[in-house]
């Protein structure tokens, strides 16, 4: 062992835990979060951070009147009041920290990683020089052994490596890098365990995957998305509304007891309280923890969305590209079934199918033995007389043994005829009738023959994964149209989208077709969600509304999507469907609950606030709240209250299950709009009541 | 005919409108009627424009302003001049610069609120050159404003949104005057007065007393009044005059006119976005609000008038009969005051003021509302469009996707325009109100105490400000003050929303349309018109209720709740 490839430093107590990508499981209240969120809480209480959230920032400058106006007329009300008015903006400061607070945690993880060690970077006469990671720059070469740390992404351009990527995916299975084809991509902060590469650096410092993903995981320079835009526009329109609507109840009340003779008693303290209270508080608290968190559940599924946009767009998906392979089956052909002709038995073909495949270790040569087995019971069997066995090669098409004398052989139908033709056999007249049928029903036939003879077919299926048809029945009640793209021929394509249940297949899917479908479909106005990996799928990926790139692609693939799957995961692309419209319900219901709210504030206020002026307005006081004073208080207490109870919510997103749009949107409205209703009378008389107990007057 | 039985007639006359005058409607719009083709193009050539040529909404909404602007001056200057020019037999002289300032605006907007008696301040040229020419073309500019906004709806990436100048002559030739004339004829037949003769005086032997009976061309003033939702009426007692609407049927003739252009431009609405249940369902929502409204007050005036009955000087068998059409009772009353209320027409009746508490809240409150149920004509239709975008945007977000409406995604861009659309009326209201209970000249108006004094104050800017124009009467409006602040209130009410709803409109064509799906809001439900009926309930009263509490609740609650 040379100098060069000396093990890392292994003290145990100075080697990071072990690292599981950025989904580690996290409880929503872990002890450590809540503690930085309680100090995040008071720190974000300068005007800078509380002018981006207008709603806020009245709420904010409202405490400030009421605290002077409780310093030149203390009573326990004006304090009592301005103290609850405080709490409103900690708790929704809280609410912003506790969402941030797990992708920060996640953040320090992932800083962990990066490796301090020096980079060896390959001078121009093939000399050594060891830099600073810092140091490198795009087109840079670095030569990477084993037990070496990757210093920055890049692109492999000599050698073969298993690598180690679970700081960055949480998957601990190694994975091959090599020059050239798809799987040439590296990244930094990932390990290399076998072999030497020559890493040519894509990255600049400071930009590189890992740099990125802890900035989004941190939230660090976290932008409004454009539906969040929106939403604090309505937002700041009904904050701005209720400023005249409470400013002028000054003059009208003034005027009222000039028409009526009274002496109303409108003081500054209750109404900033009934501003605050009609204000929606409640969504402005929690608005951007929910986008913060919609952001977080992406992690949490291995799934880094680039931006939030992308997560809104998510939402909006109506056509998704779903890669045959490994989305909508197992990924490999199983044989399935073994068919005779030519007066054979189906187990004379079993038998000569799994002589055949013993040495075959493809998936679908091990399923060949393992279809014998299950049907026939045929094991291993003695070998004495010296097997040879014969691989599969590109030119002949077939794989077998031969067992002294006897050759068995299996492979597609015409290298088999031929083979058999050159041996004077005879092939049966069936046999073009059976390799048809199942070709046409979606299977790939495998032709066996024993020397001369034709035996049979070995039937190799596509396996549709278990349950997928039924997600694909929650995703059409969703209006979500599914295309299946597959390589396959026409045929074969059919018979597998229809027994997965697809709505729509592209069959012999070529980048370029790919394209066109994406551009067809965005035409007629759909946004399309695809997940891709390799070089030629980047136009594809960048074209698509919503393009997830896998973790294994390329670097190509990776810029040109919006995502990006650490788990590579062909099905996570319907999770992405799914977070983003969880994150849009959440906005939209807790809009709906805040606004209705208000209702039940004006019956605990209205009251209260003309006592003075017309006794007989306390007919409005539905509640038979204890006392004007006690009135105001409890809507205030409540209206703070409820944002820390909605926190849990904010931050897990709201109950979500696949269903038409009409049927969520009632059961939504029924369940915020018309709760949102009901809600604040019970607890605004359950306040009042704590109050009253504790011998408020 | 029963109270019942006027509902059930009224109700199948407006369906007939529905369906075929918003079809006409839609064609007419549409370029592809024609037949009045000759007398357009003089219009044309005068104004110099091209009807065929598109505009973009910046160039409309320049246009708009331009011609209501102009109009405002030569309604100003007629009115002023009207000493000097023809058909005055009453040798009336100018009208005052206020009062004529304030009834130019008010008129130009659609709003006739008219703080003057007609019959003795306007002379006939002016009634009719001034006037009624604004009681036509005002009510264009409000159709084609609606017509703008769907075809924003209704086109994929289009940098125009039409013609105004197109859109308001043709509405007015194939519109308004066919239907007013027709209603004309049938006016004048069951009597109302059409003369240029000028007033008569009579003495009655019988008790020896002499008036002046004042007559004037009213007949064919009066179905536009009524037709383009305007409400200014030509003699001072508006619809409670003999003269304006001699019969029953008249009365009831009204009440279809005054409703049929809102009801209609659902249909024409729905025909242009391609789906007739789209625009049944903003029916159906104006149709809840409007009957909850009709049946609440209708109730209310059933109920004796508590005033009266205290003094115990008579019963009350037919509810509450002060300030009623004595004539035609407080049913047929109040349903015209509702409709003319709700419609943004504002002639009356009866009197609001006379109302019951809870009666007069159901006037008022209808106004508070936004005008939209089914409010004015065109005014009603874009204005419960900007309540349903935000329902939508509000409503969308709940079933996971970014919300659209009619297949338009609502952005940050057409959430800002149609919340200041929706906005704008109840700030100028409430801040306007402030403004006259602190001022003296604004206190000194009112005609009572407590809180109906107040309300007066209210209801005139709450009227004005949505371009309806009823009084609620006690309040003495013809002063500087409330002529200058009404003006301002009329002004931002009309306009302030008109231009964010065409730029809402220009954005809107400009944009390409998503598809819909089965994950698709469905904009033509019963929920969704419960959504926004919801969204126009929540935004009025979150905006109005202490306002309201301060005015009519307090008064019907100092009364007892009914009774």
């Amino acid at each position: 062992m040379t100098a060069l490839a000396a093990p890392p430093p292994s003290s145990p107590q100075a080697t990071p835990p072990p690292a599981k990508g950025v989904a580690q499981p996290r409880s929503l209240f872990d002890l450590e979060i809540l503690r930085l969120a309680a100090v995040g809480s008071l720190r974000k209480l300068s005007p800078r951070a509380q002018v981006r959230n207008p709603v806020m920032f009245v709420v904010l400058v409202g405490t400030g009147v009421t605290f002077l106006e409780a310093i030149a007329h203390p009573s326990v009300f004006s304090w009592s009041v301005t103290a609850w008015l405080l709490l409103t903006v900690l708790f929704a400061n809280f609410a912003e920290a506790m969402a941030e607070g797990r992708g920060k945690a996640q953040a320090a993880t992932l800083r962990r990683t990066r490796t301090g060690t020096l980079a060896r970077r390959l001078g121009a006469g093939g000399s050594e020089e060891r830099v600073p990671t810092s140091a490198l720059s795009r087109g840079d070469l670095v030569v990477c052994e084993a037990g070496d740390l990757i210093p920055s992404d890049g692109e492999v351009v000599e050698g073969i490596a298993s690598v180690d990527e679970s700081a960055i995916t949480g998957e601990s299975a190694p994975v091959i890098r090599e020059s050239g084809g798809d799987r040439s991509a590296v990244t930094g902060g990932t390990k290399v365990l076998s072999d030497r590469i020559v890493v040519r650096i894509t990255a600049e410092p400071g930009h590189t995957f890992l740099d990125r993903m802890i900035s989004l995981v941190e939230g660090a320079n976290r932008q409004k998305t454009p539906n969040e835009v929106a939403l604090t526009i309505l937002l700041a329109a009904l904050t701005l509304v209720f400023l005249p609507v409470v400013v002028v109840l000054q003059p009208f009340s003034r005027f009222s007891d000039i028409l009526s003779h009274t002496h109303g008693s409108l003081d500054v303290v209750t109404l900033v309280a009934l501003l605050v209270c009609l204000i929606p508080t409640t969504i402005g608290a929690l608005l951007s923890a929910i986008g913060i968190a919609g952001m977080d559940r992406l992690v949490q599924r291995n799934v880094l969305a680039m931006s939030g946009r992308a997560v809104e767009a998510a939402g909006d998906v109506q056509t998704l590209l779903l890669d045959k392979t490994g989305t909508i089956t197992l990924g490999n052909r199983v044989a399935s079934r073994f068919v005779p002709v030519g007066g054979h038995d189906d187990q004379e073909v079993a038998e000569a199918a799994q002589l055949a495949s013993l040495a075959d270790e493809t998936p679908e040569g091990r399923s060949v033995v393992v279809l014998a087995k299950r049907l026939f019971q045929i094991r291993e069997r003695d070998m004495a007389e010296g097997p040879v066995f014969v691989p599969f090669s590109a030119s002949t098409r077939m794989s077998g043994i031969d067992l002294g004398a006897r050759r068995v052989r299996k492979g597609a139908a015409g290298a088999v005829r031929q083979w058999v033709a050159a041996q004077g056999g005879t092939v049966p007249p069936e046999l073009d009738d059976v390799v048809e049928g199942l070709a046409r029903s979606g299977s790939t036939p495998l032709v066996v023959a024993d020397g001369p003879e034709v035996l049979g077919v070995i039937e190799l299926k596509d396996v549709v994964k278990e349950g997928i048809r039924e997600r694909f029945d929650n995703l059409r009640a969703m209006g979500i149209r599914t295309v299946m793209v597959t390589g396959d021929n026409p045929l074969t394509a059919a018979a597998i989208a229809q027994e997965a249940g697809v709505d729509d297949y592209l069959a012999e899917a070529t980048p370029e077709r790919k394209m066109e479908l994406i551009k067809a479909e965005q035409a007629g106005g759909k946004l399309v969600a695809m997940m891709g990996d390799g070089t030629n799928d980047a136009p594809a990926l960048a074209q698509a509304d919503v393009g997830v790139a896998m973790n294994t692609g390329t670097t190509a693939a990776k810029e040109a999507g919006n995502m990006v799957d650490l788990d590579s995961n062909p099905t996570k692309l319907i999770d992405v469907v799914e977070v983003g419209k969880q994150l849009l319900i959440t906005r939209g219901a807790l809009t709906t609950f805040s606004i209705a709210n208000d209702v039940a504030k004006y019956f605990a206020i209205i009251p209260a606030l003309f006592s003075a002026t017309y006794p007989q307005l306390n007919a409005l006081n539905i509640m038979r709240l204890h006392s004007p004073t006690s009135a105001v208080l409890s809507a205030v207490m409540f209206n703070a209250l409820v944002i820390v109870a909605l926190v849990p919510l904010a931050l897990r997103g709201v109950k979500w299950r696949p269903a038409p749009a009409m049927v969520a949107l009632r059961r939504n409205v029924l369940v915020y709009g018309v709760g949102g209703l009901v809600v604040p009378f019970v607890f605004i008389k359950l306040i009042d009541l704590f109050l009253t107990a504790v011998g408020w007057h | 005919m029963g109270y019942f039985g006027t509902i059930v007639a009224l109700l199948a006359l407006l369906a007939l409108a529905w369906r075929y005058l918003g079809g006409y409607m839609e064609a007419v719009f549409a370029g592809r009627v024609r037949y009045l083709a000759w007398a357009e193009r003089p219009v044309y050539w005068a104004l110099g424009v091209d009807p065929e040529a598109e505009q973009p909404w910046p160039r409309y909404a320049a246009a708009l302003v331009v011609f209501s602007g102009t109009a405002i001056l030569v309604t100003y200057a007629l009115q002023r001049l009207q000493g000097s020019l023809p058909f005055n037999p009453q040798h009336l002289g100018a009208v005052a610069p206020a009062l004529s300032w304030g009834t130019a605006v008010s008129f130009v907007t659609n709003t006739n609120w008219q703080s003057y008696a007609g019959e003795t301040t306007m002379s006939y040229f002016t009634q009719m050159a001034a006037l009624t020419v604004q009681q036509f073309v005002s009510a264009s500019v409000g159709i084609a404003v609606a017509v703008a906004l769907v075809r924003g709806f209704s086109r994929r990436g289009s940098p125009t949104i039409g013609n105004f100048w197109a859109d308001i002559t043709r509405c007015t030739f194939y519109v308004l005057l066919p239907v007013a004339f027709v209603a004309g004829v049938v006016f004048v037949a069951q009597g109302a007065a059409q003369t240029l003769a000028g007033p008569v005086a009579v003495h009655n032997p019988l008790d020896g007393v002499a008036q002046v009976i004042a007559r004037g061309p009213v007949g064919f003033m009066e179905p536009v009044k009524e037709l383009g939702t305007n409400g200014g009426g030509f003699f001072n007692a508006n619809g409670a005059h003999p003269f304006e609407d001699p019969t029953g049927l008249t009365q009831f003739l009204s009440c279809v006119l005054v409703l049929a252009i809102p009801v209609a431009l659902t249909y024409t609405f729905g025909r242009m976005v391609g789906s007739t249940r789209q625009g049944l369902a903003l029916l159906a929502a104006m149709a809840v609000i409007f009957g909850t409204w009709l049946g609440f007050s209708s109730y209310a005036e059933s109920q004796p008038n508590p005033a009266v009955a205290a003094a115990h000087v008579v019963a009350q068998p037919a509810g509450n009969m002060q300030g009623k059409e004595v004539r035609f009772g407080p049913m047929p009353t109040t349903l015209y005051n509702i409709a003319s209320t709700q419609t943004s027409t504002g002639s009356v009746s009866g009197a609001n003021d006379s109302f019951n508490p809870m009666g007069g809240f159901g006037l008022i409150s209808g106004m508070m509302l936004g005008e939209v149920s089914p409010g004015g004509d065109g005014s009603g239709l874009y204005t419960v469009l900007l309540f349903a975008i935000v329902a939508v945007f509000v409503g969308g977000l709940m079933i996971g996707r970014t919300p659209e409406y009619l297949g338009k995604k609502v952005q940050a861009r057409e959430v800002k325009l149609a919340a200041l659309g929706v906005l704008v009326m109840p700030v100028t209201v409430l801040v306007l109100s402030a403004v006259a209970v602190s001022v003296h000249a604004g206190r000194a108006a009112i005609g009572n105490g407590g809180p109906h004094g107040f309300t007066e104050i209210l209801y005139a800017f709450v009227s004005q400000a949505n371009n309806n124009g009823s009084a609620f009467a006690g309040l003495d409006a013809n002063n500087a003050f409330y002529n200058i602040t009404g003006a301002l209130a009329m002004l931002l009410g009309r306009f302030g929303v008109i231009v964010p709803t065409l730029a809402l409109a220009g954005t809107l064509a400009s944009k390409g349309t998503v598809a819909t799906s089965a994950g698709t809001f469905r904009t033509d439900t019963p929920l969704f018109v419960g959504l926004l009926v919801g969204v126009i309930l929540i935004v009025g009263g979150l905006t109005f209720f202490p306002a309201v509490s301060l005015g009519p609740l307090a008064e019907q609650l100092s009364k007892g709740l009914f009774r």
